[in-house]
């Protein structure tokens, strides 16, 4: 019996190819196919259309000339994108609360999320609600400037790094990680030698828990690097702006400091129209390839790590 | 700690105490690993909540928080009635159930299509390409917007100019447009992501559900129906439950960005709106501020409880 289903099973993976569609199968699958092949384009034509535009003159971008390729290929804005100070100003800044955020972020959910875990602590479900609690009411906005400002924290750069130190969605993914995907064995034996809960902690959770980390540490890292929103309302100092508030500037506010300017030339002024496109074309492609780059490495453990996060604890 | 032990409820005096206190005892170095993380979350979480009383109050700068002094419901009075008070409500409602319309099904039919691909390597990099705009940000996904759908130099005008012989009127100061911009964009941006879930739940079905199926002649479309649909219908009506328990909370920084004075009418949302009255304007009113803030929180609180109840009876499954 058994060896019957398991031989009809090894037919069945090793030649999925061979097995003659039916015409209903036929229509489905071509109608699948054009659908997700659409939809693919559909996702990539802007942003080829912004990295070609952001390698082509500006002349070609405001008069419409560019379609998918770069036209009259330059990188003409890229070396005023490299000009621009303020830019690297906002660079250094977003690296650094990015860095830091994130590691913060890290320990304090890891820490949070392995004491939510351990089944017989006392007192666990009430601290559990504690947490959860904060996802479904907040005291708002104006009471959270007011103890930002008592703080001290207005106009500190620590205030994009502190005050947001868990996210108690991301303690639950890793929480029920802890749970479901480290066997509970292993701390029983571990307590058994005589394993403390700080070395078990450091020693064996951990090393075993690179998976949930990992996509944490992006979830993370992504909001530091795009988030503007703390930032433009608790500092006024743009020489601690991170860069997605300079960008705000530049893209939506269409504001472009004097200090560019002066590296110009008359005759480059008048050429600003067409180059203040195709800046913005390039500061784009600048801002997002570094976030977009790190992606594709932690992308194997997205099902897993959004799996988890569906599953209640 | 101790009184909420009671709910263990082994009440046998005085035994259950000590052995309380030695389990405590016991986990003292699991309670350090908390110190921190709790202290935050009280901090940062629980204390602001005292500040709702700047709802009911009027706040005095000299006074602060807790001196200032009571005044009732005034605040809430004069929010609804005044005329913002509808056009708020209605433009926050009007996007979300918009936006829950027409994002929430995208996904699902994205990952059942998707999960009947065949090519595997196909499957990867199609995978790869939709996942990629979740990632950028919203200013420079509001940036891209504005750009390409410039009525002169962006593409929209050129694509337009090409077919009519005109550019066409800037709709990105329309009214009109801006929720139909600010829905769409927002799907082309996260209808990749929002299809792993789905995607993760579908390769849990057994492999031989799929077999006996084929055995019996059914069509690959017959099993999308009878097979993968089922398998998803618990993962999407908790989904549907969460997004519903949203429908008044549409995140401040789109909206934000994507607001001019052109298309203020309909893009004028709650959160925006707090954010003007309690910070940007030229005499900020805090009190009002967290008056409309808190109806808004009062408001999602009810609806997310209220959705959870019902998916408890209707579909045995719920958020807690």
């Amino acid at each position: 019996m058994n060896t019957v289903i398991q031989t009809k099973n090894l037919l069945a993976m090793a030649k999925p190819s061979k097995v003659k569609l039916s015409t209903a199968d036929k229509v489905y699958y071509s109608i699948v196919y054009s659908v997700i092949i659409f939809l693919t384009i559909l996702v990539l034509y802007p942003l080829i259309f912004v990295v070609s535009s952001s390698f082509s003159s500006g002349q070609a971008v405001t008069s419409g000339r560019v379609v998918l390729w770069p036209v009259e290929f330059s990188v003409e804005s890229y070396k005023r994108v490299y000009e621009y100070k303020v830019i690297w100003t906002g660079y250094r800044n977003t690296i650094f609360y990015t860095l830091v955020g994130t590691l913060w972020n890290v320990s304090m959910t890891a820490c949070a999320a392995f004491a939510l875990s351990r089944p017989k602590l006392p007192g666990r479900s009430w601290l559990m609600f504690l947490f959860a609690f904060t996802m479904l009411f907040n005291g708002g906005l104006i009471p959270n400037f007011l103890l930002i400002r008592d703080l001290g924290l207005y106009n500190s750069p620590w205030v994009l790094i502190i005050p947001g130190a868990i996210s108690v969605y991301n303690m639950i993914i890793t929480r029920t990680f802890f749970q479901n995907s480290i066997p509970a064995e292993l701390n029983e034996a571990a307590v058994v030698d005589g394993c403390s809960d700080f070395r078990y902690f450091f020693a064996i959770l951990l090393p075993l828990s690179k998976a949930v980390l990992s996509v944490i540490t992006l979830y993370y890292a992504v909001g530091h690097w795009n988030s503007y929103f703390s930032a433009m309302i608790y500092l006024n100092t743009r020489n601690y702006w991170p860069l997605q508030l300079f960008l705000r500037e530049i893209l939506i506010n269409n504001q472009f400091s004097a200090e560019m300017l002066t590296t110009m030339t008359d005759e480059e002024i008048q050429k600003l129209q067409g180059m203040s496109d195709l800046l913005k074309y390039a500061f784009i492609v600048v801002a997002t390839v570094p976030i977009l780059m790190v992606y594709p490495f932690i992308q194997k453990y997205f099902a897993k790590g959004v799996m988890i996060g569906s599953i209640k604890g | 700690m101790k009184n909420d032990n009671l709910m263990l409820t082994k009440p046998s005096g005085a035994v259950y105490w000590r052995r309380l206190w030695l389990r405590i005892c016991r986990h003292w170095q699991v309670y350090v690993f908390l110190f921190l993380p709790v202290a935050f979350i009280l901090l940062f979480h629980y204390y602001p909540m005292t500040g709702i009383q700047l709802a009911f109050k009027q706040f005095d700068f000299k006074k602060g928080i807790w001196g200032s002094p009571w005044v009732g419901w005034v605040q809430f009075d004069k929010f609804f009635n005044s005329r913002m008070f509808s056009r708020v409500v209605k433009n926050t409602l009007r996007i979300s159930v918009y936006e829950i319309f027409a994002g929430f099904p995208i996904p699902i039919v994205f990952a059942l299509l998707l999960n009947s691909f065949r090519h595997e390597r196909l499957k990867k990099s199609v995978q790869t390409i939709t996942y990629m705009p979740h990632f950028i940000s919203v200013i420079v996904l509001v940036g891209m917007l504005f750009q390409i759908l410039n009525s002169r130099s962006g593409l929209y005008g050129t694509i337009v100019h090409y077919l009519t012989g005109n550019y066409p009127k800037d709709i990105l100061g329309s009214a009109k447009a801006f929720t139909h911009i600010y829905v769409w964009s927002g799907i082309w941006q996260h209808f990749g992501w929002g299809s792993i879930i789905y995607l993760a739940a579908l390769t849990g079905v057994s492999p031989e559900l799929h077999e006996s199926a084929q055995i019996d002649g059914a069509s690959r479309f017959q099993r999308v129906i009878h097979i993968d649909i089922p398998t998803l219908l618990p993962t999407a009506i908790i989904m549907l439950i969460l997004r519903a328990g949203q429908v008044m909370s549409i995140g401040f920084e789109k909206v934000y960005l994507m607001q001019n004075t052109l298309n203020m009418i309909n893009s004028e949302v709650i959160s925006t709106y707090v954010y003007k009255i309690g910070l940007t304007a030229t005499i900020p009113d805090y009190s009002y501020a967290t008056s409309i803030g808190l109806f808004n929180s009062v408001i999602n609180l009810v609806l997310i409880i209220f959705v959870n109840q019902l998916a408890k009876r209707v579909g045995d499954t719920s958020l807690w």
